[in-house]
Order: C-alpha cells, then sequence, then structure tokens
C-alpha cells in the first residue's frame, strides 16, 4: 500500500463480504422453497427472500466497487484520496441504509413499507431488483454522488491514467443509468423499456468498464507487464463492450410490446456481445503469461484468470444461448434466464471483486501477500464456490430445458406448476451444490485468520 | 499488437465508436417512441382503474414470484396471460380472494393479500391490459 488513504477500502471489503454470506443464505431459502413450497411460509414468503437475496448481491458489488475505486484511485493518481473522512462516512450511511432496508423487507410486508416510505409520492418500488424503497433509492444516489465527488477530485489532482479514466466512466455511468430507476409511468411497455437502462446498461454496458479497469489493475500489479500494453487491451475490450452492448440491449425488446426489429437489431448485437468478454480471457491468460515477474500473492492471480473464464463461460457462452429472437421466443422467462444470470454475476462481478479483496486485503493488513497455507485455503474457497456454480448452472439449465420442453413446445404443453414437479430432481441438486457453496464461501472467509509464515510487504 | 496502434488510437476508438453506436441507439429509440402507441394499449390507460391496479401490483410485489412479460421471478406462473389461461377476470378475482393465510401444506404458496373487491378489480383491470399488449405472439402458448 503506497498511500495511507487507500485503507478506507477496508470497512468498504468487508461490510462486502458480510452482505455475501446474507446474500447465499437467502439464496438458500428459496432455493428450498421452490421444492418444498410452503417452508417458512407466510413468515418469509419467496418474494421477501429474493428480494434480499439480489438487493444484497447488488449492494455487495457496489460497496466492492466502492472499496476497489478508494484503493486503485489515490495509487494510480499518485496522490492521497481527497477526503478519506468523507469515505468513511459514506460507508456508515451506506451500510445503515442498506441494513434498515433488508430490516424492512423482513418485517413489515411490503406494501406497509412502501407507504410508510413515501412511495405514493413517486412510485418507484415493486419492479424487479429495484424493490428499494424512494427513501432508500434517493440515498443511494446522494451517497453514489458524494463518492464521485470524492473520487474525481483525487483523479484531478493526480496523475490521469487509462485505469482510473476507464474506472471513473463506469462509476459515473453506473450513476446516470441509476435514475432512470425513477421512471415508472404507467404504461408498462414503457416502464419495461426503460427499466432495461438500469438493469441491461448496467452489466452489459458501464460495469464492463469497472470490471475491466480493476483487472487491468491487478494484472499490472501482479505480472509487472508494462502499462502501455495492458491500457491498450483495457481500450480495446471496453470499445467492443460498448458498440455490442448498447444496441445490445435490444435483446429485451423482443416480447414486451415493442416493435419487431428490435428482434434484428437485439440479435445481431448481443450475438456479438460474448467478444469483449472472450477477449478479457485472452487479456488475463496473456498477461500472465507473459509476466516479468513472479509475484507472492498466487491466490489473487488465480481469481484474476477465473474472472476471465468464468465471465466468458456465464456471460458469453450462456448469455448466447438464449439471445438470438427465434430460441428465446421459447427461454424467456424461465429457468435458462436463471442459469445465465447465477454464472453471469458470479463469474464477473463477484469474481472481479473478490480478485481486488485478495489483492488489496493483504496490502492493507501490511504484508505483499499471505501466508502460504492462507493462500491454499483461499484457492480450496475459489475451487469449492467455482465449481459448485458450475454445477448450479448446468442444474437450472437441466431444469429449464425440461421447463421450455413440456411447458412451451410440446404439442400438450403442460401447466407451469406441473411441469415445475417435474423438474423437482434438479432443483434438489442445486439446492445441496448451493450448500457447497456456502461451505466453500466459509473456507474463503476463513482464509482471513489463518497466520503462519508471511513476506513483509514490499 | 503493431507500433502504428497505440493506446491513444484504441482510445479515441473507444469514444468514437461508443459515441457513434450511442447515437444509433438513440435514434432506434426514437422511433421506438413512435411506433409503440400501435402496440401498447395506452388508449387503455383512459381507465384509472389501471394505473390503480399497476401500482397494486407493484407494492405488493407481485413481481417478486410471478413473471409479467416474462420478466420477473421464475417461481409463479407467466401472468401477462393469466386473464386468458383462467378464462375471465372473474376467475383471477377469486383466485387471489381464495388464497389460504398459512399457504397449502408441501405447494408453493402465495400470500393471502386481504384485498378489498375495489383493490381486486383494478389487479383484474391491469392483468387485462396487460393481456392486450401485442407482445409479438409471445408466450407461445396459454400455460405461459
Ligand atoms: C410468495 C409468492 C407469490 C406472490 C408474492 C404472489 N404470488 Fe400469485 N401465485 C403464486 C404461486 C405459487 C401461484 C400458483 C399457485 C398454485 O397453483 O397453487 C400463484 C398463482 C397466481 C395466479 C393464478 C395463476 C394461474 O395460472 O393459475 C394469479 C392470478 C396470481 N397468482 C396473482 C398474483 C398477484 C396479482 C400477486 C400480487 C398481488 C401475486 N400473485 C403475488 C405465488 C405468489
Ligand atoms: C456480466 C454480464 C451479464 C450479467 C451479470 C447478466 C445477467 C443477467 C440477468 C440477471 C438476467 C435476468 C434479468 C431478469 O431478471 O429479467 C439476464 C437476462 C438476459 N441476458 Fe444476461 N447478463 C450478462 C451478460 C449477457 C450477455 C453477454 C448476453 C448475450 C450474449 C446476455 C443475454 C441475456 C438475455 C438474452 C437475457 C434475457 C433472458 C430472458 O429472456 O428471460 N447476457 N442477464
Ligand atoms: C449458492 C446458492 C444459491 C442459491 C440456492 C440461489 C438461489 C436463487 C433462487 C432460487 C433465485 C430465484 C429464481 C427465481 O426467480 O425463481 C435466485 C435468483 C438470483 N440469484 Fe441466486 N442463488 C445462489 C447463489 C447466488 C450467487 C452466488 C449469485 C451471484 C453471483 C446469485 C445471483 C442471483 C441473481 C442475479 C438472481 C436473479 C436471477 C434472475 O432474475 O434471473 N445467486 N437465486
Ligand atoms: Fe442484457
Amino acid at each position: 500500500m503506497q498511500y495511507k488513504s487507500q485503507a478506507v477500502a477496508k470497512p468498504y471489503f468487508i461490510a462486502a463480504l458480510a452482505l455475501f454470506v446474507a446474500q447465499i443464505l437467502f439464496g438458500l431459502i428459496m432455493g428450498l422453497q421452490y421444492v418444498w413450497g410452503d417452508f417458512l411460509f407466510p413468515h418469509i414468503p419467496f418474494n421477501v427472500a429474493r428480494m434480499v437475496h439480489t438487493n444484497a448481491l447488488i449492494v455487495w458489488l457496489l460497496m466492492g466497487f466502492m472499496g476497489a475505486a478508494y484503493y486503485l484511485v489515490p495509487e494510480e493518481a499518485e496522490t492521497e484520496l481527497h477526503s478519506p473522512k468523507l469515505a468513511i462516512a459514506l460507508f456508515w450511511i451506506f451500510l445503515v441504509a442498506a441494513g434498515l432496508t433488508v430490516v424492512g423487507y423482513l418485517t413489515v410486508p411490503y406494501a406497509t413499507l412502501a407507504k410508510v416510505t413515501g412511495n405514493d409520492l413517486l412510485p418507484t418500488m415493486g419492479r424487479e431488483f429495484l424493490e428499494q424503497p424512494l427513501l432508500t433509492k434517493a440515498g443511494i444516489v446522494v451517497v453514489a454522488l458524494a463518492f464521485l465527488f470524492n473520487i474525481t477530485m483525487t483523479i484531478l489532482k493526480g496523475r490521469k491514467t487509462a485505469i482510473n479514466t476507464v474506472l471513473l466512466l463506469g462509476l459515473w455511468g453506473l450513476a446516470v443509468m441509476f435514475l432512470f430507476s425513477f421512471y415508472n409511468p404507467d404504461n408498462l411497455v414503457k416502464d419495461k423499456f426503460y427499466w432495461w437502462w438500469v438493469v441491461h446498461l448496467w452489466v452489459e454496458g458501464v460495469w464492463e468498464l469497472i470490471l475491466g479497469a480493476i483487472l487491468a489493475f491487478v494484472l499490472i500489479k501482479i505480472t509487472g507487464v508494462d502499462r502501455e500494453v495492458i491500457e491498450k487491451w483495457l481500450y480495446v475490450i471496453i470499445t467492443l463492450t460498448l458498440v455490442t452492448g448498447i444496441i445490445g440491449t435490444g435483446h429485451h425488446y423482443y416480447w414486451i410490446g415493442t416493435p419487431e426489429y428490435w428482434q434484428v437489431w437485439g440479435s445481431i448485437f448481443s450475438a456479438l456481445e460474448p467478444i469483449p468478454f472472450f477477449a478479457m480471457t485472452l487479456f488475463a491468460f496473456n498477461m500472465v503469461n507473459r509476466r516479468r515477474r513472479e509475484h507472492p500473492n498466487k491466490a489473487a492471480t488465480l481469481w484474476a484468470l477465473g474472472t476471465g473464464v468464468m465471465a466468458f463461460l456465464g456471460a458469453g457462452v450462456w448469455g448466447f444461448l438464449h439471445t438470438l429472437a427465434p430460441v428465446n421466443f421459447y427461454t424467456h422467462g424461465t429457468q435458462i434466464t436463471a442459469a445465465h444470470g447465477h454464472m453471469a454475476f458470479y463469474g464477473a462481478y463477484v469474481m472481479v471483486n473478490l480478485t481486488i479483496i485478495s489483492y488489496a486485503m493483504p496490502l492493507m493488513r501490511g504484508r505483499a501477500a499471505n501466508s502460504n497455507k492462507s493462500q491454499v485455503t483461499e484457492m480450496w474457497g475459489f475451487w469449492l464456490m467455482t465449481v459448485s456454480i458450475v454445477f448450479i448452472t448446468l442444474f437450472l439449465t437441466a431444469a429449464g430445458i425440461l421447463q421450455v420442453w413440456l411447458q412451451r413446445v410440446s404439442d400438450n404443453p403442460m401447466p407451469f406448476m406441473m411441469a415445475q414437479d417435474q423438474a423437482s430432481l434438479f432443483y434438489w441438486l442445486r439446492e445441496w451444490t448451493g450448500v457447497v457453496f456456502l461451505v466453500g464461501l466459509v473456507v474463503y472467509l476463513a482464509s482471513f485468520f489463518i497466520k503462519g509464515e508471511e513476506k513483509a510487504a514490499a | 499488437m503493431s507500433g502504428t496502434f497505440t493506446t491513444s488510437t484504441a482510445r479515441n476508438i473507444f469514444y468514437g465508436g461508443t459515441l457513434f453506436f450511442l447515437l444509433v441507439f438513440l435514434a432506434l429509440t426514437f422511433q421506438n417512441e413512435q411506433i409503440i402507441p400501435k402496440r401498447d394499449r395506452r388508449e387503455m390507460l383512459a381507465n384509472p382503474q389501471i394505473a390503480e391496479g399497476k401500482k397494486l401490483w407493484e407494492t405488493n410485489n407481485c413481481i417478486g414470484c410471478h413473471t409479467l412479460l416474462g420478466e420477473g421471478a421464475y417461481f409463479a406462473p407467466e401472468l401477462g396471460n393469466v386473464v386468458v389461461r383462467l378464462g375471465s377476470k372473474e376467475a383471477v378475482k377469486a383466485f387471489i380472494k381464495g388464497r389460504p393465510a398459512e399457504g397449502i401444506a408441501g405447494r408453493r404458496s402465495m400470500p393471502q393479500f386481504n384485498f378489498s373487491d375495489k383493490d381486486l378489480d383494478a389487479i383484474a383491470d391491469f392483468l387485462e391490459y396487460v393481456s392486450k399488449i401485442d407482445a409479438a405472439k409471445w408466450p407461445p402458448n396459454v400455460q405461459g
């Protein structure tokens, strides 16, 4: 760690990991409700568990991105953070707001929560991923703006590299696209159309810039490859991302009342979206192969390579699987979508967060890398979680194929609930694999507490 | 990568390429706004019940279990065409009204929301409106 203020990243990373645990616990509750329908009903109905699962995911990824920015920007800009105090204050505001929101989900009926938090003033709640009360949404905007101010000021007074420029673009894009969550017209078609400007233009747009910048930063540090080479790759990757991903939004406009020309535009451009993910895989492997130093943090290297591979599989391959309109006609809104959502989110955004955490945490704790014993444990966590998500994806894909076949393709279409019963074996397998994922997460977290011989920070 | 393809070339291609495709996307969006009035049944929104129904749909988080035009959660049936599947708005209202508060043993359960008859009418009107949106012949069949 070269600048003292980089240390503000630490509470962000710790809180992110705590929320990750909460996310997985609620995932397991839902996984059980899939096969044991009235488990915890009516105390924690499925929709409530789902809100906690997905919102915890989004919030912890954002926490991780912010931590990453606080760690990486001073080092890239070669100057202390504009205001470490502001960063710490924002951390607490964000954490308390997230905590209160989850307590709200779990303790009062959603309709009551909507009423007491002023949803009538400006109805924005009750849409997938954007379930947060108006107050929370406003809080997110305020925290994001203050955070961006802090980061932008730091970059303005320091060195401007490709990495911190791209990161900043991604973070500003993230905040700007979130503003569309306040637009909720009565016209359902328009509502859905602009809802995707948040969801799709996040994960297949601006978040990829953040992903690329974090990966590039870690690769420079662990491989020692020339900045020039790495930054060129970064620009190529994000060009491919936005050239394909912006119009690729059209793959969500096939069946929601929008014009049919989107079937052509959406299919063509989104079919090209795997290319930047493939470029990222090549990027990670190429840089590691051309490394000029042997960095003692092997675990961080593993996470970086893993991000390259799993993002390509989850977003690229599983995305392509259902993105062409004639295929999507049958798979739209089935377990195939859930399969893709899990591997893509894990492979791209969970893993890049764990990459920067793996790289930065030891440095913030005063050493170049953790002890060998700790790293071996961390790598066990890597493999347990990663192999689990692969199997979760495979089981959901199997359930999805069965669902599509029984409910949508066969001559005698089966009602939804009956088709779900037929897939219950796969849901059980998914749930048990989820338990293994949780074990992997616990092993991963345990690695933070394992001592042993460590190398001092360089 | 060759010597002429420098980082600043790559950067310029990034800004130029992004801007170009962003403008194409905005043009498509503009055209989209011109065409959807023929497909989105906005004239039905003259009935204020539908906006009320949408609000009830949102504030009770129905999307947390169901899909609507294929988007949402995959735990419970698609509702974009439920008025067609169950045959009438009356049947939809009866279904929602009839959910046991304690759920159904062993079966995926839907909460009892204790809606007033007025609320139920609004929700049914909203779901009927959704079923009339021109969704390019999706879903493939009535099972959703
Ligand atoms: C906790 C999950 C959950 C929530 C929240 C939920 N539902 Fe359901 N809903 C279900 C399940 C499960 C079924 C299937 C029940 C069965 O077949 O026994 C269902 C079935 C239905 C059906 C009948 C569908 C059919 O094809 O048979 C309608 C209509 C319906 N729900 C409307 C709603 C509305 C409107 C809301 C919001 C006010 C809502 N649901 C909220 C779980 C939920
Ligand atoms: C890291 C990047 C990505 C993430 C995190 C991601 C995540 C998701 C999620 C969560 C959904 C479900 C949305 C909902 O609930 O309605 C979804 C849908 C979808 N994704 Fe991705 N995705 C990514 C990249 C891609 C790519 C590159 C493609 C195409 C090649 C793609 C194709 C699709 C399609 C077609 C759908 C709609 C599925 C449906 O019709 O039900 N995704 N994605
Ligand atoms: C490990 C055990 C896990 C289990 C059992 C689990 C289970 C589930 C279930 C049952 C759903 C709801 C599907 C539906 O709508 O019907 C869901 C949704 C979701 N989960 Fe998980 N999950 C797990 C881990 C994860 C992880 C690690 C991630 C992120 C990387 C994740 C991201 C998501 C996302 C993005 C959705 C929304 C998907 C969509 O709308 O398509 N889950 N999960
Ligand atoms: Fe998308």
